[in-house]
């Protein structure tokens, strides 16, 4: 297979970027998306030019580091998939592809394709945890959890953290991201007793961070790679 | 020769370490904040310890190279964590988690150490429980249990297909608490490049920060490394593409011990390579083997047929065939050698790379017919989804392809007791040290091992080293610091400006790696080994002189990173080898081809070979050091899962 590619490239975060035009050839099917970056990347080493740098690390989708926006849509078209889980064979009809980094002024772009996302940390770090010490724990079976809620817990915690529902919010607002943590913390005992705080505070750091709020576009629920459901930005503004 | 100081306590086993724990040196709670640590990688072990020194009032700077902590590769740990509850009442308990964890490590661990982890393998479900890690649970509210990775009983906690990821979200939130109180500064995107040593001790670290390329030096009371294991030596691994060796090796060089450095694991359920620009290997959950039976066709002429047409007779359930007692459960390396030994006769199935075939079938059908693809997709819909994403296929109407990847080493930097490296004051934790698992690790004990040091082992060390010395601060200016600045930027430079450059570093990473595999993979012989360290040599050379890297040194450079940690691999790769050519014995997943019995098995020589092999980097030639194994409560048997 053969595409072109546009690609953002920047500097660095304070000038401004701009497209830029490459053609790979001989793409086997089954290279995944990432590869196939890797491989243009070996072409400029070749010419002796600077690599494009973005961020990938697990590459099986679960490290949440990846990101890239392929033609207008953060990780793909490939419902519940991240970037690095894209295999060039879903690609047989769009041989141009337009790359470009996660876009909110909450995660400026670094250099090219890659952006800053720390303000997840810093959100996690106001809230999103349960106040407990190492060594105080009582016996893991002490305290019963009804099957459904660790279940629903679960399915709120498997968010990783990628910010494709910021990016692909016009609002650029981190709800879904705050309220899968607030949820799945919620729906369990141990996390129960600080609710009301740890909303509030997760909440106020999301808005001092610059993202923007829900207005129910439900775009990040379509776009989630884990497929975190919206009902979890539903449970966040009852406790706020 | 150095003389080895395990620090082992003596006495009875079950009584060592809350014995030990009496006789480290405590440091009050008002004179906590005067002591400073940092800690390098945010992983199980480092994101662990980080929480448990924050809350205990110390001061702790923390590194990782990820743009988040929360990226480390722990996240991708999917089948479980072991611990001996005994929460299903089927004759569980310490002593028999201490010993299938001395057996399935092949008796190539030290008893004591081994006796400790399981004895703290309870609490740490405690401690995650409490943090609301979402463990799998029944419908009568109490937690749900599996057998996994052919243990006897069921003791493995999981939270569905992603235990790792849950785990290290709990212990990230927890370090994230301590961010917050201040007591631990964390440092994204930064790579630890220099130990800086001063009178003896590890006392900082030369760090670079990837987005800007500055250089700059970070000082301490003491340094913990957290940084992982080295199984990308191998270029194609089931490790993050960023997981890489240079923190353990650069401190091998600065006087750390490696032991046991052939001691790799070999997971034998991964997804087979599709073509040569492959960056990663993804492995498929070894639970996936509690329900999926593996086999090969019999005929060679069948491996290219659709698998759903050779019929039941013409399959060779290899494993029920070769291992009946415990099938399609035998230990990971029993069970990758098996699959090795199929596809080298030449009856492997799938893509054809090199005129060799590599893969064998994990068939489900078996399974769905009994009890129905709905109960199959609960259970494993994750990893079924997980798996057709990446090969294209559905599980659920065709069998899987599987064949063994490099996945986890057993061997790491040396470590004592109280997981202190021969360098004083410099702490190895989790996979990065070489401790409990021997020559070969058991299915969820990593998860546990990286835990257990990080929440509970090196909080209580660590404190005892720091009651013990007396440390004046050290300056930025001390010429120990301003050396290992220049010996970074030296670094840098030659690898910037290598004299003729022609080949990426990638190049060179996949060369080391086909050596590495080929030579010191599933199965080891002393000519190809003895070769492969000549070729390892040739390499190295030409790396130095070829090595091409684009961009510049004062920015992101993503080029550059991965020269610097090519070179380390490159280096290990030799140290690998050696260590495999020295160990004239096959114990688990060590199989030299000289040293197996006729079925296959290791033949281990318990008589010349019962030691940890802790090499000592010399410029003159790394020196081989041993620290004898004794085994006073477990009676080293012969493995045999027949």
């Amino acid at each position: 297979m053969n595409f072109t590619l546009h690609i953002w490239r920047q500097k660095n975060s304070q000038t401004k970027g701009e497209f830029c035009t490459y053609q790979v050839d001989n793409i086997d099917s089954d290279t995944s998306f990432l590869e196939m970056l890797d491989q243009l990347n070996e072409q400029l080493i070749e010419k002796g030019e600077d690599c494009i740098v973005f961020d990938y690390d697990c590459r099986e989708g679960i490290c949440g580091a990846c990101s890239l926006v392929i033609n207008g849509h953060p990780h793909g078209e490939k419902k519940a998939t991240t970037t690095c889980q894209l295999y060039m064979r879903e690609y047989v009809e769009q041989t141009e592809l337009w790359i470009e980094p996660f876009r909110a002024e909450s995660f400026p772009v670094i250099k090219d394709v890659l952006t800053n996302r720390d303000a997840f940390d810093r959100i996690i770090q106001a809230g999103g945890y349960v106040s407990t010490n190492t060594g105080s724990a009582p016996d893991a079976n002490s305290q019963l959890v009804n099957k459904n809620d660790a279940d629903a817990a679960f399915d709120s915690a498997t968010c990783i953290g990628c910010g494709a529902c910021v990016a692909v919010c016009p609002n650029a607002s981190a709800s879904l991201f705050v309220s899968a943590k607030i949820a799945h913390l919620d729906r369990l005992p141990q996390g129960k007793v600080e609710s009301d705080m740890r909303a509030k505070n997760m909440v106020r750091q999301m808005e001092l961070e610059g993202f923007g709020s829900c207005s129910n576009h439900r775009h990040c629920e379509a776009v989630c790679p884990q497929e975190i459901s919206i009902s979890n930005i539903t449970l966040m503004n009852s406790l706020c | 020769m150095h003389k080895l100081n395990s620090k082992t306590p003596t006495g009875d086993i079950e009584k060592r370490w809350d014995k030990h724990l009496f006789d480290l040196s405590l440091i009050a709670p008002q004179n906590r904040a005067k002591y400073n640590i940092i800690v390098i990688g945010t992983g199980l072990a480092g994101a662990s310890l980080c929480a448990t020194l924050g809350e205990s009032g110390y001061n702790v700077q923390s590194f990782c190279f990820n743009d988040s902590p929360r990226r480390a590769h722990s996240i991708a740990a999917q089948g479980g964590i072991n611990a001996s509850k005994n929460y299903q009442n089927d004759g569980d308990s310490t002593h028999r988690l201490f010993y299938d964890t001395m057996k399935g490590g092949d008796f190539r661990a030290r008893e004591s150490n081994v006796y400790r982890l399981a004895q703290l393998s309870g609490n740490i479900i405690d401690q995650a429980v409490s943090q609301g890690v979402p463990f799998a649970r029944e419908y009568s509210g109490y937690l749900a249990n599996r057998s996994f990775g052919g243990a006897q009983v069921s003791r493995t906690f999981y939270a569905r297909g992603q235990t790792g990821q849950q785990l290290l979200l709990g212990a990230y939130s927890a370090m994230s608490k301590e961010v917050a109180s201040g007591k631990v500064k964390h440092h994204s995107r930064s790579e630890m490049q220099e130990v800086i040593i001063v009178d003896g001790k590890a006392r900082g670290i030369v760090v670079r920060d990837l987005v800007s390329g500055k250089i700059s030096a970070h000082t301490a009371d003491c340094v913990v490394m957290c940084t992982g294991g080295y199984s990308n030596a191998f270029y194609l691994s089931t490790n993050a593409k960023g997981c890489n060796t240079s923190a353990t090796w650069r401190a091998h060089k600065k006087g750390a011990f490696f032991a046991n450095p052939s001691f790799t694991q070999i997971h034998p359920t991964c997804i087979p390579p599709t073509g040569e620009n492959q960056s990663k290997l993804t492995l498929m959950s070894e639970s996936l083997r509690n329900d999926g039976r593996i086999w090969a066709p019999k005929k060679i002429e069948d491996c290219t047929k659709d698998p759903r047409e050779i019929v039941e007779e013409d399959r060779d359930y290899f494993l029920e065939r070769m291992y009946p007692a415990f099938a399609n459960l035998v230990p990971r390396d029993v069970a990758s050698r098996a699959v090795k030994s199929i596809c080298d006769e030449g009856r492997g199935i799938g893509t054809e790379i090199n005129g060799e075939k590599l893969g064998v079938y994990l068939d489900f059908s078996s399974i769905i017919e009994c009890i129905g693809e709905d109960k199959v997709r609960a259970k494993y819909g994750n990893l079924f989804d997980m798996y057709e994403r990446i090969s294209g296929e559905n599980p659920y109407q065709l069998p899987m392809k599987i064949y063994p990847a490099p996945h986890y080493t057993m061997g790491g930097l040396w470590v004592d007791y109280n997981l202190m490296t021969t360098i004083n004051g410099l702490f190895a934790a989790g996979e990065a040290n070489f401790s409990e698992h021997g020559a070969n690790r058991l299915g969820a004990s990593a998860l546990m091992q990286g835990l257990a040091d990080g929440y509970f082992i090196a909080p209580r060390t660590v404190a005892n080293y720091l009651a013990k010395n007396k440390l004046e601060p050290v300056d930025l200016n001390h010429p120990n610091v301003i050396q290992a600045i220049d010996d970074t930027k030296e670094r840098i430079n030659k690898l910037m400006n290598a004299p003729e450059p022609k080949h990426s570093p990638d190049y060179y990473h996949k060369k080391v790696g086909r050596i590495l595999w080929g030579a010191c993979g599933m199965s080891r012989e002393r000519e190809a080994l003895k070769s492969a360290i000549e070729e390892i040599k040739a390499l190295q050379i030409d790396f130095w002189q070829n090595v091409k890297v684009t961009g510049v040194e004062n920015d992101m450079n993503q080029t550059l990173e991965r020269a610097g940690r090519v070179a380390d691999f490159i280096e290990l790769g030799h140290l690998m080898c050696r260590d495999a050519l020295e160990r004239e014995e096959s114990c688990g997943c060590h199989a030299r081809l000289e040293y197996l019995a006729s079925d296959g098995e290791a033949k281990r020589d318990d008589e010349n070979f019962a030691y940890v092999a802790a090499w000592e980097y010399s410029q003159k030639g790394t020196i081989l050091n041993k620290e004898q194994l004794n085994f006073e409560f477990v009676k080293p048997s012969v493995r045999d899962y027949t």
